[in-house]
């Protein structure tokens, strides 16, 4: 992504990643925390997709941004949380309860600053950047992953990881099952 | 981007919009025509100009937000409504040449998410009213949506292996042959019908379930805000007939007429077929539709996964 | 699912059935002359009132909607004022059955609409008409024995002559 106007663009989506994330963990209603989580997630989106990944970005907006967030909001929806439970809240939010977590986080955010440079660095040729000197005429400026490179990879070296996560879907889907039917026979 | 596709950017939304309009129209006439009535026939020629009384008068509504209702979400509501579905013609293409992102090498998973945001509005309207019905009505639409989008992407994996491309211009392209819906018809089948729920229409309008929920999602929106609504709706069954459309008819191809010309009048017979199906079946009830969704669609449709990729793997190994 | 089918084929099949609706103000409803659509006061052949304001289509009125006062003239009985609150009535035609003398009758109309309320409430000059209404050959006070002016007793329609009391002739 050499032109200005993506790297100004991926910039601003990374901003808005930021302050969505922000705004997610300060937010007292949990319906306005959810949607600044689905603003997150879509500006994450953009992001991918300008480093070269639409499927990554496109499954991201589908699966975490249009389902799995709407069933956090449903079950939001279905838990009616009122001013009570808000003020219970703010009771665990005291600064005994956070600091050390936050300390804990700004360490690693902190190793995560030091280390990012140093990651940026070296790239190999496929994954040049903005980095390189010498661009390559030729190829593309960056490795477009696409639909086909995921599915190859999916199904080729990680087939293994494929089939154990599909065994893990299949367990929760039968134990929902489970679950729902012992329900029905009580009734 | 050529000079057409920059036009259709900024035509476009208008175009749209107005479309949506006069669809609400055509739907009353047409829904008149099958009742053996006449429809709106008064304001102008034919009640040509009925969708602009309409939208007039609704436009001069008191827009009224409930006091007891979450400001900012219940505004942003109907904005998600509109937007998801105006994104989503940005990457169907017109004709081979005029679109905006007809070319998008993950079209069709575009659209898919659009209509996965789509059920934001539905939901956080029925959550930002603050009102009984409208929560229902927003459970409903969450419940719904969500599992007809899984047949919805089931239904469209056996265009995508046909095609072998996620971008809608290459899928019309396969398309030269044999339109899709002769390969595809179950798939087809299984789109339309998920299709119906996404845009909850009749007969899956449970969202809205006029009498039992009062309106259900927007029982609290008035004004413009109701309007955008309803031109939401009536885009999105734009929006679904032009998908299928370009995904099984074979999108803008066709002997004589011009390519935009075959697309509208593909794009118009998936609507009037729409409309007819509103005029002809009644409402299902909610756990008919979800077991019609889980135990009729779900599996039809990974049977038609499972076929298609049969045929295609015997047809690659001779 | 054939069903189903079925049902969306026999409703496509409606859009060549002939349309039920009427379009009314251009197209007119045929409305049979026993309507009962506005009500109007008679007159006689002769030109006068026939309703004689004996009340009882007053009383007959399920909806009391109908109010009159008698008053005399001449020894004929008029109604003083005659007054139909049609924002009440129900078009039950009780009142034209009650009507001794077919002086209230039903019309076929119905195009009454009013913006104001009180423009609903008819007296007697809206409710007089200068015909004779359903009844061409009736006039209530050639048939009753009552004598009025150019009328003496006994000179009605069907009627013989008052006995004379005071001869004792057959």
């Amino acid at each position: 992504m050499h032109a200005p106007i993506p790297h100004a663009l991926g910039l601003l989506c990374a901003a808005t990643t930021l302050v969505g994330a922000m705004m997610v963990i300060t937010r007292k209603v949990v319906v306005h925390a959810v949607l600044y989580l689905v603003v997150t997630l879509l500006a994450l989106a953009v992001v991918l997709a300008l480093l070269g990944a639409p499927f990554a970005a496109a499954l991201e907006v589908i699966i975490y941004a249009g389902a799995i967030m709407v069933l956090f909001v449903f079950v939001v929806m279905m838990l009616n949380l009122g001013q009570a439970d808000s003020a219970r809240e703010s009771e665990w939010m005291r600064p005994r309860a956070w600091l050390g977590p936050a300390l804990l986080a700004a360490l690693l955010c902190a190793e995560l600053l030091y280390a990012l440079p140093s990651l940026l660095a070296p790239l190999p040729p496929p994954f040049a950047g903005p980095a390189t000197e010498t661009p390559l005429p030729p190829a593309p400026p960056l490795f477009r992953l696409g639909v086909h490179d995921v599915g190859l990879s999916l199904f080729g070296p990680y087939v293994l990881m494929v089939e154990l996560v599909s065994f893990l879907l299949l367990a929760g889907l039968v134990s929902a099952f489970h679950i729902g039917r012992r329900r029905a026979e009580e009734r | 981007m050529t000079r057409a596709s920059l036009a259709l950017v900024v035509l476009g939304p208008f175009a749209l919009l107005g479309l949506a309009t006069v669809l609400t129209w055509v739907e009353r006439r047409l829904l008149g025509l099958w009742q053996d009535r006449h429809g709106p026939n008064r304001v102008g020629p034919g009640g040509l100009f009925q969708p602009v009384a309409d939208g007039t008068k609704i436009l001069f509504k008191q827009d009224w937000i409930p006091p007891f209702a979450d400001r900012s979400v219940f505004i942003l509501a109907p904005v998600i409504g509109m937007m998801t579905v105006l994104l989503s013609f940005g990457v169907i293409p017109l004709t081979d040449t005029l679109w905006i992102a007809g070319n998008l090498n993950v079209g069709l998973l575009f659209i898919l998410g659009m209509m996965g945001l789509g059920v934001y509005a539905v939901v956080l309207a029925g959550w930002a009213s603050n009102s009984k019905y409208a929560l229902l009505g927003g459970m409903r639409a969450a419940a719904q949506m969500i599992s007809y989008e899984v047949f919805m992407g089931l239904s469209l994996l056996g265009v995508v292996m046909l095609a072998g491309s996620f971008n809608l211009r290459t899928i019309v392209s396969a398309q030269a042959g044999l339109w899709f819906i002769v390969p595809q018809g179950l798939g087809f089948c299984v789109f339309l019908l998920a299709g119906l729920a996404e845009t909850h229409r009749l007969p899956f309008d449970l969202p809205e379930g006029e009498n039992e929920l009062g309106a259900g999602f927007h029982t609290e929106y008035s004004g413009m805000k109701f309007g955008m609504f309803f031109i939401a709706e009536y885009a999105g069954i734009v929006l679904i007939s032009a998908l299928i459309a370009t995904l099984y008819l074979g999108g803008w191809r066709g002997p004589w007429l011009a390519p935009a010309l075959w697309f509208a009048l593909k794009t118009g017979v998936v609507v009037v077929f729409f409309i007819l199906l509103r005029a002809a079946l009644p409402r299902l009830r909610y756990d008919q539709l979800m077991a019609l969704g889980w135990k009729v669609l779900l599996p039809l449709s990974l049977l038609n996964v499972m076929a298609t990729a049969t045929v295609l793997m015997l047809r690659a190994t001779p | 699912m054939l069903d189903t089918l079925r049902t969306v084929f026999l409703t496509f099949l409606h859009s060549f059935h002939r349309r039920a609706t009427v379009q009314y103000p251009e197209q007119q409803p045929y409305l049979p002359p026993r309507y009962r659509g506005r009500i109007i006061l008679s007159r006689d052949p002769d030109g006068a009132e026939r309703c004689v304001a004996c009340n009882l289509c007053a009383v007959a009125c399920p909806v009391d909607c109908i109010s009159l006062q008698k008053t005399e003239a001449d020894g004929r009985w008029y109604p003083q004022y005659f007054r139909i609150n049609f924002s009440r009535c129900i078009f039950c035609g009780f009142c034209e059955e009650a009507c001794p003398t077919y002086a209230i009758q039903l019309t076929p109309d119905f195009e009454m609409s009013e913006y104001a309320r009180p423009n609903l409430v008819y007296e007697k000059e809206d409710l007089l008409i200068s015909g004779v209404g359903k009844y061409p050959d009736y006039s209530f006070y050639h048939v009753t024995g009552i004598p009025i002016p150019g009328k003496d007793r006994g000179a009605s329609e069907r009627e013989r002559p008052p006995v004379d009391l005071h001869s004792l002739l057959p």
